[in-house]
């Protein structure tokens, strides 16, 4: 690379200003911060911590260049255009507008993080080997949990909108970009600095509240808990523009011919996912300044003691809790949809059951808050209502199997590794989805309420579910983005590792939790350490799993570099009649949509889309 | 019905559909048997208290109702697998179904009984029978069970819990005694951060939320001990934070309870009066 090149805008650039304002901020907060009373008598500053954040974070941004565009146009200046630069490896390292350079980047990004927080996990499950504190110590112990979980939550809410929403969607809409190109990249770029910044609370002695963050505990720990507020909030800001930026995307730039009932399910479970994003994730956002304050500014928003109360820290976590577990679930439902039909070579079976479904679970997302507080002691009459609510959703839930299933049968079957995936998803969330009957149920969830029963459940459901989903969409779709194959045979040692060990990693956590151990820690009843025993050895061999496809990723995508058809797969997604690579403006001209990507079986099946048309298209047709 | 003319191979849907009726209902009926019958008697969280048991009967019955729901999407996976497979080096497609209005009907029709079914179960076990199940019910229960009660409040603090009895010169002890055969009902608060108290045997749940009174109830059936835990994470030894109760005879609680009085009396003396909640000095940052 030229050193001119490196002087730029990039991520060189935005590391050293990043660095230097946080710094620059921490000398501002501390002169702001010197008469205040609350920050005397702690050896940590929390107002010097924030401003550090936030010069940071403007440091960051200043360095990739994000204002440039905006200050060359209230100048008057023409705009420099480089966010829009098509070739060179450089633009995977700087603010690119093409939403396919920021799939990939989001595909990296999150991955490292995933691997981070995945470590977390091992380093917790060698701890519970001893049912005493051994390897750590409690705060460092309580610190790994809080960092594995709040990581977790902060990625797997991007990890198939980030990578395979911002990558597929423009193509499956038959457009040539994002609707908000410069928002898109924002987006992005903002995943970095929360994950370092999360990073940052093991420099400031970490954080012991897990990823709930509850109130007033978050009120008393010490300054990693910023680190938890802001890199928090910068995901939650993150969502909320990728949110936006998906429904105006989908809404409007749909090319002619693409009608709702021909949208691909994957693009219908983006959707649904953005609606809820751009409605919860605002309320983390202000639940986090609320505590910003509380630690700063010395309001009680969470202090019963002077007025406030813990109840609303609750209320208002989980009211954008619960339907941040579906902005992870609904990407998987919209996944393992689109891949059933390509590897059953049959239609997607009940598309609308499968549309209803998804909207039907986003809508009933946000009534079902409480079930988190069953025996809180907060509106005890409501809990007949909350329990009805949160079984309610196991209806449209069901629909999305009952899609799955009417696919399968009868078709043509062909287990490739992402078809596995697919597969694997249904037996793991259907276990995750009947646990969750037992803890909708208030009888049941007094004995299961923050146990271990709580934390298999989930994992069934995001881990079971999510990634799994998010594995079949990588093998899937990842050779199309980089025009390499993975090799086969590492991939199935992957896939049977992972599903095996998954299993038996959490399947007996569900009675650890209904004999007595409740989560989050490192001391538990003598009597439970066989099953936490067998369940840490198995949770290692999950981990050597994912080493599995770290080295098949690497192997594959670095040393082999066999490279990829077009479409591999056969499918009649619009995305595989694309060449590979994929041009840098995705179509020639824009293409007439002529049916749904799903017309397997249907003799003389028109193409999925004329991505050339000729003067006069054929509108209609495909399905008979 | 028009699928079975179509082109594909293999029998008859009706073939496929009774095979699928036999394997499955095999199946459910030794699942349910084995669940009920095998382990039934031991599931948790056992028979220790009135409501234990309640909460064992309920995971009995969701148990046996998630048996044949598993066993419907696995046997239907299983049999999916081992008979619609696409041949080796073929790339054939499948009918074009798609969908089956009867069929989606019945399915969301089916599912919407059973949920429903179990939210009036759910609820009227909470209200009616289990009386509120051992958990929290906040300031104003809404399910009491009737007869005499024993007030024992739960305070907890970072990082013990602390047991108060007002009925008895509100003295206050670190281990929690309870009468066996009696109700108690349980008042549980916190002084500093969110804690949960756990019974474990006992199947007793209510979180500890300062400024607020939480009412939980419990009726032990016999003596024992059982283990106590905090359930909410409240800070750096949150998973120190156990103990161990007891359930004595009636004669063995009036006889404990008199000697507390005796021997806690003068710190006795110095306590706040009871209240169903304490606020202590506000929060400061650790460190």
């Amino acid at each position: 690379m030229r050193p001119r090149r490196l002087v730029g805008f990039n991520l060189l650039s935005a590391t050293l200003l990043g660095v230097g304002g946080y710094f620059l901020g921490h000398w501002v907060g501390t002169r702001l911060s010197a008469g205040m009373d609350s920050q005397i008598g702690t050896d940590q500053n929390d107002v010097a911590i924030f401003m550090g954040f936030l010069f940071a974070l403007l440091g960051w941004l200043i360095g990739l260049g994000f204002f440039n565009y905006p200050l060359a146009r209230m100048m008057g200046r023409p705009p420099s255009l480089r966010e829009k630069e098509e070739a060179g490896s450089g633009r995977y390292f700087r603010l690119c507008t093409d939403h396919k350079v920021v799939g990939l980047q989001y595909f990296v990004t999150v991955l490292l993080f995933f691997m981070i927080a995945g470590l977390n996990a091992m380093f917790i499950r060698a701890e519970l080997l001893t049912p005493n504190e051994t390897l750590w110590n409690a705060n460092q112990y309580l610190s790994l949990v809080s960092l594995h979980g709040t990581m977790m939550l902060m990625m797997t809410s991007a990890a198939i909108l980030g990578p395979f929403g911002n990558y597929f969607v423009p193509i499956m809409i038959g457009a040539r970009r994002m609707a908000f190109p410069r928002l898109e990249a924002l987006s992005f770029w903002l995943v970095p600095p929360a994950g370092l910044i999360l990073l940052s609370a093991v420099a400031l002695g970490g954080f012991p509240t897990g990823w709930t963050g509850y109130a007033p505990l978050a009120n008393e720990a010490r300054a990693g808990m910023d680190a938890y507020i802001f890199a928090f909030g910068l995901i939650g800001l993150s969502m909320t523009i990728v949110g936006a930026n998906m429904i105006a995307t989908v809404l409007t730039m749909r090319a002619p011919g693409l009608t709702w009932n021909r949208l691909p399910i994957f693009v219908w479970g983006v959707l649904c996912t953005s609606m809820l994003m751009v409605l919860a994730a605002p309320v983390l956002f202000s639940t986090l300044a609320m505590l910003t304050l509380d630690r700063t500014a010395d309001t009680s928003f969470f202090l019963a003691s002077a007025g406030g109360s813990p109840f609303l820290w609750d209320n208002l976590f989980w009211f954008f809790g619960h339907p941040e577990v579906y902005i992870l679930a609904l990407p998987g439902f919209g996944v393992v949809l689109e891949i059933l039909p390509v590897f059953a070579r049959k239609p997607l079976w009940g598309y609308r059951l499968a549309v209803a479904g998804m909207v039907g679970v986003a809508v009933l997302s946000f009534m079902v808050w409480q079930h988190h507080l069953f025996v809180s002691g907060i509106n005890a009459d409501l809990r007949p209502f909350y329990m009805l609510t949160t079984e309610l959703i196991s209806i449209p839930t069901g629909f999305i199997f009952l899609n799955g299933l009417g696919t399968l049968w009868r078709g043509r079957i062909r287990f490739t590794v992402p078809m596995l995936f697919a597969l694997a998803f249904f037996s793991n969330f259907l276990i995750g989805g009947l646990s969750g009957v037992f803890l909708s149920d208030v009888p049941s969830d007094v004995s299961t309420h923050g146990s271990y029963f709580v934390m298999a459940h989930f994992h069934y459901t995001i881990m079971g579910g999510l990634v799994f989903a998010l594995f079949a969409a990588t093998y899937y779709w990842l050779p199309k983005m980089t025009g390499l194959q993975f090799n086969e045979m590492l991939a199935k040692v992957h896939f049977w590792m992972m599903f095996v060990f998954f299993n038996f990693t959490f399947a007996p956590l569900f009675a650890a939790g209904m004999l007595g151990m409740p989560r989050r820690v490192s001391v538990y009843a003598p009597r439970l350490q066989g099953i936490n025993i067998f369940v840490s050895s198995s949770a290692f061999l999950l981990g050597v799993s994912m080493l599995i496809f770290l080295i098949n990723l690497v192997y594959s995508m670095v040393i082999a570099r066999v490279p990829a058809e077009a479409n591999p797969w056969a499918s009649r997604g619009i995305e595989f009649q694309l060449p590979t690579p994929v041009p840098v403006t995705n179509f020639e001209t824009t293409p007439v949509i002529q049916s749904d990507p799903y017309d397997y079986g249907v003799p003389d099946a028109v193409p999925v889309a004329a991505l050339k048309p000729v003067a006069a298209p054929v509108v209609g047709g495909g399905s008979t | 019905m028009a699928s079975e003319a179509l082109p594909s191979g293999g029998p008859p849907e009706r073939v496929h559909g009774r095979r699928l009726f036999v394997i499955w209902a095999a199946l459910t009926v030794v699942g349910v048997l084995l669940i009920v019958f095998v382990a039934g008697p031991h599931m948790p969280p056992g028979n220790f208290s009135q409501e234990a048991r309640d909460q064992r009967h309920i995971n009995i019955l969701l148990a046996a109702l998630a048996v044949p729901v598993l066993f419907g999407v696995w046997t239907c996976l299983a049999y999916i697998f081992t008979t619609f497979r696409q041949g080796e080096g073929e790339l054939q497609d499948g009918p074009p179904v798609r969908g089956h209005p009867r069929l989606q009907v019945v399915w969301v029709v089916a599912t919407a009984a059973i949920v429903l079914s179990l939210g009036a179960f759910g609820t009227e076990e909470l209200l009616g029978s289990a009386k509120g199940a051992g958990g929290g019910q906040g300031p104003d229960p809404l399910a009491v069970p009737a007869g005499q009660k024993v007030q024992v409040q739960v305070i907890g603090q970072q990082w013990a819990w602390t047991f108060r009895y007002p009925a008895y010169g509100g003295v206050e002890t670190s281990q929690l005694a309870l009468p066996e055969g009696q109700t108690t009902e349980l008042h549980v608060t916190s002084l500093d951060v969110s804690h949960s108290f756990w019974a474990i045997q006992l199947g007793v749940k209510a979180d500890a939320i300062p400024g607020n009174d939480n009412v939980a109830f419990v009726t032990p059936r016999h003596t024992g001990s059982f283990e106590i835990r905090c359930a909410e994470l409240c800070g750096l030894w949150h998973g120190h934070m156990h103990n161990t109760g007891v359930v004595m005879t009636q004669a063995g609680f009036a006889a404990w309870i008199k000697q507390q009085q005796a021997a806690n009396a003068p710190a006795t003396k110095t306590l706040p009066p009871y209240s169903t909640h304490y606020f202590p000095d506000p929060i400061r940052r650790a460190g």
